[in-house]
């Protein structure tokens, strides 16, 4: 059977295209605008964003807004809470006292002569039968319990029946205990404890050296000042926490972020050469790269400190640096280097190959930019860890020494006063775990964001 | 597996030959050595010092012997402190660190995966939210101010008791050890636990659940034995580098708790600059932690029967 087909020649003139086959629903977007979307999309990860935005600013700005100088020692706030009542009474300069009573015994027994400020406490007492060898004064902040913890001895043996208080007066309760001594020295059962509230007071000359008082103003004795105001409180030298802190977080932040930005970009370098020349290169370049890792991290650390001929006490940010180049790189070199073996045998390398790209333009121009994501998150992912070994070196008194404030050493001097004065551990403790726990956040949205295959499954 | 874990330990010589070689070249390229320091000291007993600790020698001789000695298990005698040896001062306060260390992996495994568990089991319920919360925590506050916490709270727990139930620092019975090792090992162990959780949430939904719960296993037993068995298998892969985290980080809880361990000793040797302790230690940290690696990697060929060992 045979079937005659006829063709004219309009059968095979073209067919108009009456229609468009194929559109693009969506507009195209770039890899990072879809990656921005994605981040845009993870409250978590936006928010943490916004906190080490705010960081930077806290230190690149904050300086500039709260211009006071972190080593300048206020010696009338030490360890101050923020928020304390800053009001002192002017008064006169302080003249020694050698016991002459003003008024005469109103009250037995312990009592205070003339008016007690944080200048001078002056403390008289009746003789104490039994009391042979004199008296033992102790001071005490926290009130005398049933174990009768008196504090700390001002002086063990006095034979007068009266004492000034001087030292390190600060403007709270204090609890004076008077002990007599027996003929042996042994402290006599009964002891008498008195109370007494400082209000904090201040010198003329005193308030006009530290800028309190204009220079032309004639002020009165029993006038108010204001002293300095320090937001975050002082530290136990009276250093402003608030400007420690801000500059405290130059030295945190950069080497935090400086740190692995170079060795991450080392780990690049030879973990993209390692990947690309494979072959008995690759297995040398990876070997070595296994010894570095094996190195004890913290313990090379230190030993690079003592390297540089820096001794416990002296400020070594340079070389803690380049020690955390040193030791950091081989973790980010491995991981490239398995992208790029992968990338290797992709289908575009070899058409790029053949269309007769260069090897370095293969590598800049496509693989590279295709472990982009993963070396972002890296990266990422590497600040809290370097924040943590700055912090950790500091605090164990190898790594920013004082006075360089960082965040660590902050800590470091802060956990001392721990139970008196919390604050001055709690605010560089509570702005490490910040940072820390934001570049965390923003690790985990990037990583969600960037790269599917690493996506978290939350 | 035998030849697997011959090659592992050869490579393993080898790493230890590589950190005690970058720890001798460390320690040599410092400025002045270590008896310029001393005190009172005339040319001629300089010297004989010298003479004596084998200073005067030339750097590739004095290299070979560091290594001989290394190789005897001879890590020489410390510097400021007389008559010490520093294997007396390894073999008296690394049990210390050893034991603190021990107990940290113990709290943190078991907690890592006891949390990670349960937070898989109540995902995105209030367990779940309570945990990872407790978790970021653990991972983002810094390993002394958690001892520093941990300190206070027992210094407010003893207060409050009126006697000391739980020493506030130092070592001797199991109560000192207590408190430190569980801070030691709380940042693992938040690691653990969401290494834990994810793992667990992993395989809900693998075949062999499925076919467990076809074959009509009570929930309690697929969750036993098959769920938790598996899912901490990835747990024991990380306990390498969780062994070589709770080392460094107990220097600075041995510091706060006033530990006589290891950590604390070496601080104060590069305090001191105690070349022969800091060389010691750091090449005895070192090969601990390459070997402790080395044997996790073979216990988890023996766990894990899928991992082939080559």
């Amino acid at each position: 059977m045979t079937n005659d087909i006829r063709l004219s020649s309009r059968d095979l003139e073209h067919i108009a295209q009456e229609r468009v086959v194929e559109t693009l629903s969506r507009p195209s977007l770039s890899y990072w605008q879809d990656a921005w979307i994605r981040l845009k999309g993870n409250r978590r990860a936006l928010i943490s964003l916004y906190i080490v935005i705010a960081l930077l600013a806290f230190t690149l700005i904050g300086p500039l807004l709260w211009s006071v100088d972190p080593s300048v020692q206020d010696l009338d706030q030490i360890s101050q809470p923020p928020g304390v009542d800053r009001r002192a009474t002017l008064v006169a300069p302080h003249v020694p006292w050698h016991g002459g009573e003003a008024e005469t015994a109103a009250v037995d027994g312990l009592r205070i002569v003339g008016a007690a400020n944080s200048q001078a406490v002056r403390l008289a007492w009746d003789p104490i039968p039994g009391a042979v060898r004199g008296y033992r004064i102790y001071r005490n902040i926290f009130p005398i319990g049933p174990e009768k913890a008196y504090g700390l001895p001002l002086v063990m043996s006095i034979a007068g029946t009266w004492y000034e208080d001087l030292l390190d007066l600060k403007p709270r309760d204090y609890y004076y205990t008077v002990v007599g001594l027996d003929e042996h020295g042994v402290e006599l059962p009964d002891a008498e404890t008195i109370e007494v509230t400082l209000p904090r007071v201040i010198t003329i000359d005193e308030a006009r050296g530290r800028g309190l008082i204009a220079a032309d103003a004639t002020p009165q004795l029993g006038d108010p000042v204001t002293l300095a105001l320090h937001p975050l409180g002082t530290d136990a030298l009276g250093r402003d926490l608030l400007a420690r802190l801000m500059h405290g977080a130059r030295v945190s932040l950069f080497i935090g972020i400086v740190a692995p930005f170079l060795y991450v970009m080392i780990g690049v370098a030879y973990g993209a050469m390692a990947g690309f020349i494979g072959g008995r290169t690759d297995a040398v370049l990876m070997r070595f790269a296994d010894f570095v890792v094996a190195l004890p991290f913290l313990l090379f650390m230190i030993l690079f400190k003592v390297m540089f001929g820096l001794g416990a006490g002296e400020s070594g940010i340079v070389p803690m640096l380049i020690a955390m180049v040193i030791l950091s790189w081989p973790a980010t070199s491995r991981l490239v280097r398995g992208q790029i073996l992968s990338i290797r045998e992709e289908g575009y390398i070899g058409a790029s190959r053949l269309l007769g790209a260069a090897t370095p333009y293969l590598v800049m121009r496509h693989m590279i930019p295709n472990t982009m994501g993963v070396i972002l998150v890296t990266l990422t992912f590497a600040v809290p860890s370097a924040i943590f070994t700055e912090a950790f070196l500091s605090f164990i008194g190898m790594g920013v020494a004082p006075p360089t404030p960082s965040w660590g050493s902050m800590c470091n001097e802060g956990i001392k006063t721990m139970l008196t004065t919390p604050h001055e551990l709690l605010f560089p403790a509570i702005l490490i775990s910040i940072t820390v726990l934001a570049f965390n956040l923003l690790g985990d949205g990037l990583r969600d964001a960037l790269d599917a295959r690493m996506r978290s499954r939350e | 597996m035998f030849r697997y874990t011959l090659k592992r330990l050869v490579q393993g010589l080898i790493t230890v030959w590589f950190i005690a070689t970058a720890t001798f070249g460390a320690m040599h390229l410092v400025p002045g050595d270590p008896l310029s320091g001393e005190k009172a000291a005339s040319a001629e007993i300089q010297a004989n010092l010298r003479a004596k600790y084998g200073l005067d020698k030339p750097v590739l001789q004095q290299y070979f012997v560091y290594l001989g000695n290394i190789a005897r298990g001879d890590f020489g005698i410390s510097f400021t402190q007389k008559n010490r040896e520093v294997n007396d001062i390894i073999r008296e306060h690394f049990p210390v660190s050893a034991t603190m260390g021990l107990l940290a992996i113990l709290f943190a495994g078991a907690g890592g995966v006891l949390w990670g568990a349960l937070t898989a089991l109540f995902r995105n319920r209030l367990p779940d939210v309570i945990i990872m919360f407790l978790v970021i925590l653990g991972i983002s506050v810094p390993s002394f101010v958690m001892a520093a916490l941990g300190q206070l709270s027992l210094v407010k727990l003893n207060a409050f008791f009126g006697a000391t139930v739980l020493p506030v620092g130092g070592w001797g019975t199991v109560r000192h050890m207590l408190v430190p090792s569980l801070v030691l090992g709380l940042g693992t162990m938040a690691y653990l636990t969401r290494l834990m959780r994810s793992s667990m949430l992993e395989i809900v939904n693998a075949d062999f659940i499925r076919t467990a719960k076809a074959k009509g296993l009570p929930a309690a037993r697929i969750f036993s034995k098959h769920q938790l068995r598996n899912a901490s298998l990835p747990v024991v892969t990380v306990l390498g580098p969780a062994i070589a985290a709770i080392t460094t980080g107990g220097f600075v809880v041995e510091l706060v708790f006033a530990i006589p361990g290891l950590g604390r000793y070496f601080v104060q040797a590069v305090q001191q600059l105690d070349y022969t302790v800091i060389m010691g230690t750091t090449v005895f940290y070192g090969a601990f932690l390459v070997f402790m690696v080395i044997a996790v990697d073979l216990v988890y060929g023996l766990i894990d029967p899928r991992v082939r060992l080559q």
